[in-house]
Parts: C-alpha cells; structure tokens; sequence
C-alpha cells in the first residue's frame, strides 16, 4: 500500500511549521514519527495534501524538571520517542507511570519511532500514554500563530481522533505533576503481545483513567469519587465502567469491555497500593 | 524530491516522490530486495532495517524520513569477504528459520535486541521481538539462535557500517 500523493515540508523550527499550518490549512497535517498517520494514509483514512515534517525539530525533545516541592512538574517535550521515555532517568525517577507505559506502546520497533506528542495529537481511545497522562493530570502545551496556551489534560481528548488542538497549533510540549515514589498501576489486556489495549486502566495518588471505554480516553470519576470517601478499592473498582460508552468489535462487546474495565481498575488500584507501600 | 542517505555503507542520491516509502525505495531503487514487504501494517516486521542504530519498520517510515541517516538492511550485514555477521551464523547454525520470509526482518531486529541487552532470557528474547512474526510459528529456534549470537560476543549486537551500537 502507497500513500496518496501530498507534499512534504521539513520544518527546521515550531515556527517553521506554525508558518506551514496557517498557509495549507486543513490540508496539511503534521507528521513525526509516523506511526499513526502513514498507516491512515495508506488505506486513504487520511489524505493531506501536505505533511509537515517536525520530527527533525531538535528542540521539542527533552525530560526535565521544571519548579520545586509540590508545585514540581515533569515536563516532556513532544517529539520525544516512547523508546526514549522509557529509558529516560529523570523520568523513572519522577513519574514512573510513563516510562512504564511507554514500554507498553507497540512494539520495539514501534518505540523507536511513535513519539509523546504524536500519540497525544492522535487521540486514539485505545492509547496507552495518552491513559497515563489522564491519570496524572496536568496539562498539554501547545503553540500557534499567537503564541502558546495551556490546555487541561482532563479537556484535551474530545473523542474519536478528536482533540482541543486547533488546525494551526503544533503541540509543543506535556506538563504532568511530580509522582516521585507515589504509587501507581497501569494494566492492559490485549489478544496478542503487540496488540492495542481492548481495555486499559491507570491509577495513580487516586486518580483513574481508562482507555477503550468511550470515543476518547476518560477518567473513572464514579471510582475517583468512591476512593475520595474512602471505599475500598475493590468498591471503588466496582464503580470503573460507570458513565462509559465502550464500543462493540470483533474482540469484545459492551459488557465484556464493562466487565473488564472494572477487573484493570481493580488491579491497577491494587498495583498503586503496592508500588506506594514499599516506596513508602 | 531529491533524498540522499548511507545504506550498508555506500551513499545514495536519488529523486523520489515524497510518498515513497523506505522499504519500496530499498527493494526498488536501490535493488535491495532481502528486506521483505510482509503485511504492510507495522504489525509482522518482516521489513525491519536499521535507521541510525534503530530497528524500524521500513513499511511505515517515508524514504524522505531516513534524509541523511544510515540504513542497514540484511545484505550489509556480511563482510566483504562473504564473512556472515554473528547473528546470521548462528540463525543458520540453531536453523533460527523455516520457510525463510521473516527471516531477514527477524535477524536486524535481533540484533538490535542484543545491542540492548547483550545477554538476555528466552523471555527478554520474546519480548523484544515482538514486533516480528512467524507465519511457520518457528519461534522456538529463533530464540535459540538469538541466545547463541549473544555468546559470540559483542558483534552480535552491532551493524558493521555504523559505528553506534544497533537498538
């Protein structure tokens, strides 16, 4: 399979590229690693008359710590690779959801290329980093032709391929709260190794996200509220698959997405306690 | 467009459509045809390569992404004098293949799996490849020879072009 025919610009900065959004319009869409955007183009889901090439943008990869204490923010530049964020030291030390989760994504292969803001701006329900950061909170940076705004985590995914980015924007970078030796879980089930989640769940410092259970990635309010009261985690769990919408396909229907949804809380929860018991 | 890169060693320039796709321009361009187009979905890789020390699923990377980088596909893995590279002997000493389809995807990926972890479990052999199937499900050797390459040494887990290690 061949992409249709487009254009291909090889943006040296964000600036570069806002200039290549605002004069193409929707016709242009941007590409970094790939993974998500030339598979559609190869079965004519997607067809832009003009991709903008940012992964060569040297200044949109990076893992630092910005601020001190509580108000501490881990802060990943979007063209990082999950290969990358996996192995990252500052990120294992200060929120090691991600790398975690990072190593989930795909395969090695897969790894070497997809990167953080690739996989944010996809807003596939069924995304392993995009759960974690809904888990976590904090927010997505992103850039235009006026300058750049903060965009909540908890508003950013709207739905299928669907996101608060607008067509002029290029994520610039992810802001997510210091977790340090908090605890935290992160449980998929997928059919074969490499496989997208049918059902994903997050936990961490009482926060829940799950993937595949609506047409974006969402939190677990009804369970986040139960564990805010005290209910106990198998309770709260009970409560994962409530105000979700999970979609019927060849691998799983609606009850058992519901079904499942409840069981990865359950042991994301459980994972969290353990992995905050003995950092504790 | 015009793209230039390094692949096994030599330098390419050629004039492309920006749609091309590096394993097309590796089989058809240059002629390179051990890399295999398997399911064409980043799923089976069957046409891994390696992209500055990368394993990478050719399939799903345009020729105009790999601008300026080194490529290493199966045929540069052999010394000039014909010698086989660590992980081809033993692929071919452990019978690490069957019908033989993703054998030249399971052989770079591997390599980068030892670049990584020279010295790894049947587990972490799995688990880091993966992104490779087995249509004849000869997983089992595969493993083997994986292991074996690892006891040779380090080469095992390096392109000979490059001098960055593979991953």
């Amino acid at each position: 399979m061949i992409p249709g025919a487009f254009e291909y610009v090889r943006a040296q900065s964000v600036e570069e590229a806002i200039e290549a959004l605002v004069e193409h319009g929707d016709d242009a869409k941007l590409l970094a690693g790939g993974h998500s955007l030339l598979p559609l183009m190869k079965l004519r889901l997607a067809m832009p008359g003009v991709l903008v090439d940012i992964s060569r943008i040297p200044e949109l990869s990076y893992v630092r710590v910005d601020g001190d204490g509580d108000a501490a923010e881990v802060v990943i530049g979007a063209g990082t690779r999950h290969f990358e964020l996996e192995k990252d030291e500052i990120a294992r030390a200060e929120v090691p959801i991600l790398p975690y989760v990072a190593g989930q994504v795909g395969d090695r292969q897969v790894r070497h290329r997809g990167t953080l803001g690739g996989t944010v701006a996809h807003s596939d329900p069924a995304s392993d980093l995009p759960t974690a950061l809904l888990a976590l909170g904090g927010s997505v940076v992103v850039q235009g032709p006026g300058g750049r705004r903060s965009i909540p985590m908890t508003e950013f995914w709207l739905g299928f391929y669907e996101t608060a980015l607008a067509e002029d924007e290029v994520i610039v970078e992810v802001r997510v709260p210091r977790t340090g030796s908090a605890g935290w879980g992160y449980e998929k089930f997928t059919r074969r190794a490499n496989d997208w989640p049918i059902v994903a769940a997050a936990a961490v410092e009482g926060r829940v996200a799950v993937a595949n259970m609506a047409g974006a990635v969402v939190r677990a309010t009804a369970t986040e509220e139960a564990l805010a009261r005290g209910a106990s985690l198998e309770e709260a769990a009970a409560l994962a698959d409530e105000g979700t919408s999970p979609s019927s396909d060849m691998h799983a229907d609606p009850e058992y997405r519901r079904h499942l949804a409840r069981l990865l809380t359950r042991r994301a929860l459980e994972g969290a306690s353990r992995v905050g018991a003995a950092a504790g | 467009m015009k793209i230039s890169m390094t692949v096994n060693g030599q330098q390419h320039t050629d004039e492309v459509e920006p749609r091309l796709l590096l394993v097309h321009y590796l089989r058809e361009v240059l002629g390179l045809k051990a890399t295999n187009i398997g399911c064409d979905t980043t799923s089976c890789g069957a046409c891994t390569v390696i992209v500055d020390g990368l394993s990478v699923k050719s399939c799903t990377v345009l020729a105009a992404q790999a601008e300026g980088a080194t490529v290493t596909t199966l045929e540069g893995l052999a010394g000039p004098d014909g010698e086989l590279h660590p992980m081809q002997k033993a692929f071919r000493e452990e019978h690490g293949l069957q019908c033989g389809f993703c054998t030249p995807g399971m052989v770079m990926a591997a390599i980068g799996v030892l670049a990584d972890n020279p010295d790894p479990t049947d587990r972490e052999v799995r688990e880091g490849l993966e992104g490779n199937l087995c249509r004849c499900t000869g997983y089992h050797n595969i493993v083997r020879a994986v292991r074996a390459a690892a006891q040779a040494g380090p080469a095992a887990g390096q392109v000979p072009q490059s001098q960055e290690t593979a991953r």
